[in-house]
């Protein structure tokens, strides 16, 4: 690389902690973008794509995953120590991921259930977002992120600037998009008043509610949205379903989706 | 990560497997000439999506268990589909399953590229990582992002999305595309077929040791067409049985060396191999004229034994797979409903459908009204675990007299023939909780 020559380029690492992948993976799918910005970026730590290590300190970590063992829960104090801005992506990262139903049930009896030998998991008893952890700079949203928001966010961080990400609600992208709504026009349940904007309405594009996987937006009414969803016909049971999936820790759905839960257990943790 | 220990001991170690999916090590023991431990370990946390489906509705699965894999999410929705529907007493209809083999398409498309070329061609070129192997061959990087592309392009169309696609329900489909939304992915696709023969070409070349395995191979086997998103399973030995005899044929054990539950055939005990290896050497008759010509220039027989040439099988595989999602979109009508009505009913279901590493089984128990009472996945990597370790013993027992650092480069390789995606298995596999 001839730039590398004149200045040395800012380093990018990649940390996974508990999750699918695919948000790291959305990174790879940005094919259009991928060979230009390793000109302009060192990938520096990025096992899922590189043997090789460059050690740190690194100037942008990419967090994506939540903690849900006490190893992990150390791991993300190092990473943090090593980067000079650290940005979460994804729901896992941001606010606990689908794992984080746990946090609501007997995680002795989860173990049991999955393996042979629970005595050899070694687990917490909740999963928690990282900022419960450590202090993080920017937290991208969605279950995956979408890959121009991934785009904007690695933009800003080269350009020294805040990333363009509003905070608005699915309603707005998808009034843009020129859909009809679904819950208007078909009684159809959608979480797209409460849920933050960033997949472009994706869901009522393709005839069904939004399911929140992009997490609430700012200052989101969940009662009131609550309400509608009675309103249509949803029983109480399908109301905490549809606030606790991927997003089931983040505070406003983990709230809302308690209210209307009959069964509830005691809650174990929260926040450590 | 290597070093020779005093008394003729070796170890060889890595500590994170890099360009697999998920966090796994490897461990291997060498004793006076002999490997006497393999131990690919996971050590990824575990999410219990078994144990949180509990409760949950059948509707539910197909979002639920897609955040097993970011890289193979249609395959558990598929998956899951089936297992949901076939407790219901629901049988698609054949557009319905027609659409479901085009998302499949794009997903194997999508993920074998990922495979061929971010991850594995490096190895069989001398690179590190894809990005540093682009500074050399640009052009071929660009041709298999170029792949990756079109393969992500069709999961766009038909799924709203690459990775967790929206538009898959329980029954088919919440929206068919319309018929222009789906020829305009024509062009690409012809150009992710060129794209496809000429990796043939290409991964062809690269060079392989000489290691041919006895593993059983077991894969699905449809009434038409390479098998995707339906059929039974068979084996290289003769099995032959539907979705729902799964657990009378494979059983999970508890291994103690390792702490991990591994698949076997319950018939003798032998460990066996799924995926595009075993998918080939089953349906070699089943592929498109133009998929199987590739595989012959490509210097494949009917069967491959040789899992380093597993590269050669994906590309083919991308051949069929651009060549099938090309013909399903040509006879693409779209005018019928995208879904069929399901009514729940206490049931339990089976469903097997194949994902890009091989054959992944759901089996749900659901209550009267749809509550899901029981639930249980079984990955492809989970079942390849016993073979790959089988691998790395043979491979490396007779590669003693290369040095640790080289030995250990290969052990990857050799893991990477398996494009073993961990995120996928730890959710079922035990935790190793020893650390070298």
């Amino acid at each position: 690389m001839p730039a590398s020559e004149t200045a040395p380029l800012p380093t990018l690492a990649v940390w996974k902690f508990a999750s699918c992948d695919g948000c790291q993976l959305t990174l790879l799918n940005c094919e259009d973008e991928l060979l230009a910005l390793a000109g302009k970026i060192q990938i520096a730590y990025f096992p899922e794509a590189t043997r090789a290590v460059v050690s740190g300190p690194y100037d942008l970590s990419l967090v994506e995953g939540s903690i849900t063992t006490a190893e992990d829960a150390t791991r993300i104090r190092e990473v943090r120590r090593m980067s000079r801005h650290l940005v979460t992506i994804g729901a896992c990262a941001t606010s606990g991921g689908i794992q984080a139903l746990r946090n609501f049930a007997d995680i002795d009896e989860f173990c049991s259930v999955v393996y042979a030998q629970p005595a050899y998991i070694e687990t917490l008893a909740t999963s928690t977002p990282i900022e419960a952890h450590v202090d993080v700079d920017f937290q991208l949203r969605g279950c995956p992120i979408d890959p121009g928001q991934l785009v904007e966010v690695l933009t800003a961080f080269l350009q020294s600037r805040t990333p363009r990400i509003p905070s608005y609600s699915v309603c707005i992208e998808c009034k843009r998009a020129g859909n009809v709504c679904v819950t208007v026009a078909h009684g159809t349940p959608c979480l797209g008043p409460v849920t933050h904007a960033g997949c472009g309405a994706l869901c009522p594009s393709y005839a069904r509610g939004c399911y929140g996987c992009f997490g609430p937006k700012g200052t989101p009414n969940t009662s009131s949205m609550a309400d509608r969803l009675h309103f249509l016909g949803m029983p109480e049971r399908d109301v905490t379903r549809i606030f606790r999936t991927f997003n089931a820790a983040a505070e406003p759905f983990r709230r809302e989706g308690l209210r209307h839960d009959e069964s509830a257990l005691p809650e174990r943790g929260g926040l450590p | 990560m290597t070093h020779k220990d005093a008394d003729a001991e070796r170890l060889l170690h890595v500590d994170t497997l890099a360009r697999v999916e998920g966090e796994g090590a490897m461990h291997v023991r060498v004793h006076d000439g002999h490997v006497t431990d393999v131990q690919l370990r996971i050590y990824e946390p575990p999410r219990f999506f078994e144990a949180l489906l509990r409760g949950r509705s059948f509707t539910e699965p197909p979002d639920i268990t897609a955040r097993i894999c970011g890289i193979c999410p249609v395959a558990y929705q598929m998956s899951a589909c089936l297992a949901l529907e076939t407790a219901c007493g629901v049988i698609v209809t054949e557009e319905i399953r027609a659409f479901r083999r085009l998302l499949y398409c794009g997903e194997w498309i999508e993920s074998h590229a990922l495979h061929v070329y971010l991850l594995h061609a490096p190895d069989f070129l001398g690179y590190a990582s894809a990005i540093e192997m682009a500074r050399e061959h640009a052009e071929v990087v660009e041709q298999g992002l170029r792949l990756k592309k079109a393969g992500n392009a069709i999961m766009k169309a038909v799924g709203g999305r690459s990775i967790h696609p929206v538009n898959v329900r329980v029954g088919g489909f919440y929206r068919f595309p319309t018929r222009q939304e789906l020829r305009a992915l024509r062009p690409t696709l012809e150009r992710g077929r060129d794209d496809a023969l000429a990796t043939v070409e290409l991964v062809a070349g690269f060079e392989f040791p000489d290691f041919e395995q006895p593993h059983e191979y077991v894969a699905m086997r449809a009434d038409d067409g390479y098998p995707l998103e339906s059929g039974s399973i068979v084996s290289s030995s003769g099995l032959a049985f539907p979705a729902q005899r799964f657990a009378d044929h494979i059983a999970e054990e508890h291994v103690e060396h390792s702490h991990a539950l591994h698949s076997r055939l319950i018939k003798d005990g032998s460990a066996y191999v799924v995926g595009p290896l075993a998918r080939y050497s089953l349906n070699h008759d089943r592929l498109s004229p133009l998929a199987r010509e590739a595989a012959t220039a490509g210097g494949l027989g009917p069967t491959c034994r040789n899992p380093f040439q597993s590269i050669v099988v994906r590309a083919v595989e991308m051949v069929y797979a651009c060549d099938e999602a090309l013909r399903i979109i040509d006879s693409w009508d779209g005018a019928g409903s995208p879904y069929v009505d399901v009514t729940p009913q206490a049931a339990t279901g089976h469903g097997v459908t194949e994902a890009p590493r091989g054959i992944l089984y759901h089996r749900y128990t659901l209550d009267r009204d749809g509550t899901i009472l029981d639930a249980v996945i079984i990955p492809p990597t989970s079942q390849n675990q016993p073979s790959v370790e089988a691998d790395l013993r043979s491979y490396v027992q007779d590669r003693l007299e290369l040095d640790d650092i080289e030995l250990t480069r290969q052990c990857e390789q050799a893991i990477r023939n398996y494009d073993p995606c961990i995120s996928c298995a730890t959710h079922f596999l035990d935790l190793t909780v020893e650390r070298t």
